[in-house]
C-alpha cells in the first residue's frame, strides 16, 4: 500500500542523509522524497512516498521518530489530506498526437510555459495519477524530458501536523 | 579568560564527570592531547589500536554504567574505531566518541587523513555531530552525553575539525541541562497498558518471563527479582540479560535461544503468556518466527518503541524504562490473585530433567565446558567475565551462572571477535578491585592481541582463559552440521606460543594440557593479583555447543548433545543465518 509520510525535522546539514540512509539501511523503499525549509527557518519539512503493509509503515514511522533530528512524523494517507506533484515536461508532438495541444492543456488545467519552433514546455500540478494521465495522452516518442518534484502534501481542515 | 577549543572540550569533559578516556593521538587531535596533558582530572589510557579504545570504553561502560569516552584522530583513527562503535550500538551501550577532523577549510578536499566521519558512522551510532564553530563545542558535548545516556543508550560521535580546537573564545558556563525539541525519550509507561498487562499476567496458565539486556542497562535488576519472586514465574534470560536475575535461583530456567537450555526453549514454545522485559526478539532468540511461541500472547516492555512489533507483534506493548515499568507492575499485581501454575512448573521440571547442558568427559582431553565450570568454582561465581565471540562465548554463558548484573560482558548483537581483551581492560579500570577474566579462543584473541601492551602500561591485571581448540570452533561446528564436514578455512594453523607471547609482553603465561593441571593453574592465575596471566588451555578440538536450534528451526526442534534421536530431520534453512 502507498503511504505519504510527512516529516518535520531540524533544518541541519546531514538531516536529509540520515533519513535517506535510514530507508536504504532498513530496506524501506522510497517512491519520492521532497524537502524544503518551512515558515520556521530552523525546520525543514519532508514528504516521503513509500509502499509497504501496515507493519512496514509502523516501523518506518517509529524508525523516523527515533532519528534525533526528527521533530514530528505523520502518515498523511491515514487522514483527509491534499497531495500535489509538480511536473515540467518538454514535448515535441508527433503525427500520432492528433489532438489540439491547447485543448489538452485546458482539460488538465495546466500551462504552456515555454515554446520553441519544435518543442513545448508544459507545467502541470496535481495528484500523481493526473500527471501520469497527462503523460499517457502523448505518444511516448514525443516526450523529450520530464522533471517532477515528487509528492508534497498537507492535511485538510484545521488539523496541523 | 580565553581558551582554545581543545581546552574548552577538556573542560566540558571534566564537568561531565569523565574520569577515563581511551584513545590514540594523531595530527588532527594534537591540540586536544596538548590540553589533556595540562590537566590531571582525566586519565588517558593509550591503547595500541583504535578498535581497542572503543571496546575498552565499551567494557568500562558495561561494567560501571557510566558512558565510555573515546578519543581518536581523523581518517584511519575513526575508521579503526568503527567496529567498536557498531558493537556498542548493537548492544545499546552509552559511549561518546570524539574524533579529530581535518581543518574546516580542507573538509571535502581529500586532505591527508580525511574521511567523512559523520557519514561513515551514521548508520552505527545513536547520533553524531560535526562541530563547525568553537561556540558549538560546549553545547554539543552536553547534547552528546545526554543522548548517549538517556532513553535507549548508544554511542554518539563528535567530529571536531582541527581549527575548531585551535581557535579561541571566552569560556562560557557549561550548560547544566539541555532541552531538545526533537529528542524526548519516553520514560513513564501508560497506566492503561500496565493494567491490561497485569490482567493478562494474572490470568495466564503457562507464563514465562523473558528478560534481556534492557534489564541490565536499565538497572532494573532489583525490580526484576522482586517481580519474578512475587509472581513465582519461570524466568529465562537472553545472552545480553544474564545476571539481572540470579542464574542460580530456582525460578531461573537458564538462557534461551539458539544455544539456550532445553527447558527455557520448550517453556517459550508452550507458553501462553510471554512477558518480554527489555528484550528485542532477536533472530538468535526466536529461531523460525513462523513457529515461534505458537500459543502465546506477548507483553513487550521496551524503552525503544521501534523494537515493539518489529519481529513479533506485541499484544500489549509497554513503552518505558524497565525499572519503572516493573515497579508499576509490582504495584498493580502485589495483591492480585494469580492462577495456580504448579502443573506448568512440573512440566518445566520434567524438561529440566533432560539436563541439556550435560556433556561427556573424554579421558586425555580437556572439555571446554569443564574449564568454565572450574573457572566458576575457583572465582566463586563472582568474577567479571568478558568474552570474545564463538563457541567459548556460548560455553561461558551456559556454564558460568551470573548472579549479579554487569558481570557478563560480551558482544551479543554484533558478535565482534576481538572484543573480549580490550573490554576486560576497560572493565578492570572501571572495577579495579574485582577479578576480571577474559574467556576467549585462539581465534578471537589474535584480533586484539596488541592490547596486552596497554594492559602492562596501565597495570590492569586480567586473567585470560584461552580455550585453544585450534579451530574457529563455531564455524567448524556449522561446517560439520550443515556443510558435510567441509572445513573451509576454520582450522587455525601456525599458532604462536601463547606463553612466550604473554611473557614477551611482560605478563605471565601458563600452558595447560592436562585436566589435572587445570584447577591449579586457574587458582594460581587468580593468586597473582597484580599480574595479567594468560592461561592457554588446550581443549577438545571436536567439541560442539549444545543444545542447538539449527537456523530456521523452532524452539521445540533442539539438537541435544549425544541424543541423535532428538535431532530434527528438517532441512536446514540456509536463508536463516
Amino acid at each position: 500500500m502507498r503511504h505519504i509520510i510527512s516529516v518535520v525535522l531540524e533544518n541541519e546539514t546531514g538531516a536529509l542523509s540520515r533519513v535517506s540512509g535510514l530507508f536504504s539501511q532498513r530496506g524501506f523503499n522510497i517512491e519520492s522524497l521532497t524537502v524544503a525549509q518551512t515558515n520556521d527557518p530552523s525546520l525543514s519539512r519532508m514528504t516521503i512516498v513509500s509502499t509497504g503493509d501496515d507493519r512496514v509503515l509502523e516501523q518506518i514511522v517509529k524508525q523516523l521518530n527515533k532519528l534525533i533530528e526528527v521533530v514530528k512524523v505523520s502518515d498523511l494517507t491515514s487522514q483527509d489530506h491534499i497531495e500535489r506533484d509538480l511536473m515540467l515536461v518538454k514535448i515535441s508532438p508527433t503525427k500520432k498526437d492528433n489532438f489540439d495541444l491547447k485543448q489538452l492543456v485546458d482539460v488538465f488545467s495546466c500551462k504552456i510555459v515555454d515554446v520553441t519552433d519544435s518543442t513545448y514546455t508544459i507545467e502541470i500540478s496535481g495528484k500523481t495519477k493526473k500527471i501520469n494521465a497527462f503523460l499517457d495522452a502523448f505518444d511516448p516518442t514525443s516526450i523529450l524530458e520530464v522533471s517532477r518534484t515528487g509528492v508534497t502534501g498537507i492535511s485538510r481542515g484545521k488539523k496541523l501536523i | 579568560m580565553k581558551l582554545n577549543g581543545a581546552e574548552i572540550l577538556i573542560d566540558c569533559l571534566q564537568k561531565e564527570g569523565v574520569e577515563h578516556i581511551f584513545g590514540y593521538p594523531g595530527g588532527a587531535t594534537l591540540h586536544i592531547y596538548d590540553a589533556l596533558e595540562a590537566q590531571e582530572e582525566i586519565i588517558h589510557v593509550l591503547v595500541r589500536h583504535e578498535q581497542g579504545a572503543a571496546h575498552a570504553a565499551d567494557g568500562y561502560a558495561r561494567t560501571n554504567g557510566k558512558p565510555g569516552v573515546v578519543l581518536v584522530t581523523s581518517g584511519p583513527g575513526i575508521t579503526n574505531a568503527v567496529t567498536g562503535i557498531a558493537t556498542a550500538n548493537m548492544d545499546s551501550i552509552p559511549m561518546v566518541v570524539i574524533s579529530g577532523q581535518v581543518p574546516s577549510p580542507l573538509i571535502g578536499n581529500d586532505a591527508f587523513q580525511e574521511v567523512d566521519a559523520v557519514g561513515i558512522t551514521r548508520s552505527c551510532v545513536k547520533h553524531n555531530f560535526l562541530i563547525k564553530d568553537i561556540s558549538e563545542v560546549a553545547i554539543t558535548v552536553k547534547k552528546a552525553f545526554h543522548i548517549a545516556t538517556t532513553g535507549r543508550p548508544g554511542p554518539v560521535v563528535i567530529d571536531i575539525p582541527k581549527d575548531v580546537t585551535i581557535n579561541q573564545m571566552e569560556l562560557e558556563e557549561y550548560p547544566e541541562t539541555v532541552k531538545m525539541r526533537s529528542y524526548k525519550p519516553t520514560t513513564k509507561a501508560s497506566n492503561r497498558q500496565i493494567k491490561k498487562a497485569s490482567e493478562l499476567i494474572a490470568n495466564s496458565q503457562r507464563p514465562i518471563l523473558y528478560s534481556g539486556g534492557g534489564s541490565v542497562i536499565g538497572n532494573a535488576s532489583k525490580e526484576l527479582r522482586e517481580f519474578t519472586r512475587l509472581l513465582g514465574f519461570p524466568i529465562t534470560q537472553t545472552l545480553m540479560g544474564l545476571g539481572a536475575y540470579p542464574g542460580t535461583d530456582e525460578l531461573s530456567i537458564g538462557m534461551l535461544g539458539m544455544h539456550g537450555t532445553y527447558e527455557a526453549n520448550m517453556a517459550m514454545h508452550d507458553s501462553d503468556c510471554v512477558v518480554a522485559i527489555g528484550a528485542r526478539f532477536d533472530d538468535r532468540i526466536t529461531g523460525n518466527l513462523a513457529k515461534f511461541c505458537p500459543s502465546a500472547k506477548f507483553i513487550h516492555i521496551d524503552i525503544d518503541p521501534s523494537q515493539i512489533s518489529k519481529n513479533v507483534v506485541a499484544d500489549i506493548p509497554i513503552v518505558g524504562q524497565t525499572k519503572q515499568v516493573l515497579q508499576a507492575l509490582i504495584e498493580e499485581l502485589k495483591d492480585e490473585k494469580l492462577e495456580d501454575i504448579s502443573k506448568w512448573w512440573s512440566q518445566i521440571n520434567t524438561w529440566r530433567e533432560v539436563d541439556s547442558l550435560a556433556y561427556k568427559k573424554k579421558p586425555g582431553v580437556i572439555k571446554p565446558q569443564t574449564v568454565i565450570e572450574i573457572l566458576y568454582e575457583v572465582t566463586k561465581g563472582e568474577a567479571i567475565v568478558t568474552s570474545d565471540v564463538g563457541q567459548h562465548q556460548m560455553w561461558a554463558a551456559q556454564y558460568y551462572l551470573f548472579d549479579e548484573p554487569r558481570r557478563w560482558i560480551n558482544s551479543g548483537g554484533l558478535g565482534t571477535m576481538g572484543f573480549g581483551l580490550p573490554a576486560a581492560m576497560g572493565a578492570k579500570i572501571a572495577m579495579p578491585d574485582k577479578d576480571v577474566v577474559c574467556v576467549t579462543g585462539e581465534g578471537s584473541i589474535q584480533m586484539m592481541l596488541q592490547e596486552l601492551s596497554t594492559m602492562l602500561q596501565y597495570k590492569t591485571p586480567v586473567k585470560i582463559v584461552n580455550l585453544n581448540n585450534r579451530y574457529l570452533g563455531m564455524v567448524r561446528q556449522w561446517q560439520e552440521f550443515f556443510y558435510e564436514k567441509r572445513y573451509a578455512m576454520s582450522y587455525m594453523d601456525a599458532l604462536p606460543d601463547f606463553v612466550k607471547l604473554a611473557e614477551s609482553y611482560g605478563h605471565v603465561g601458563i600452558l595447560v594440557e592436562k585436566e589435572a593441571d587445570l584447577k591449579p593453574a586457574l587458582i594460581e592465575s587468580l593468586k597473582q593479583k597484580d599480574r595479567t596471566v594468560f592461561v592457554d588451555i588446550i581443549t577438545d578440538p571436536n567439541e560442539n555447543v549444545f543444545p542447538m536450534i539449527p537456523a530456521g528451526g523452532a524452539h521445540c526442534d533442539m539438537l541435544l548433545a549425544g541424543r541423535d534421536d532428538m535431532v530434527s530431520k528438517d532441512e536446514t534453512d540456509f536463508n536463516a543465518v
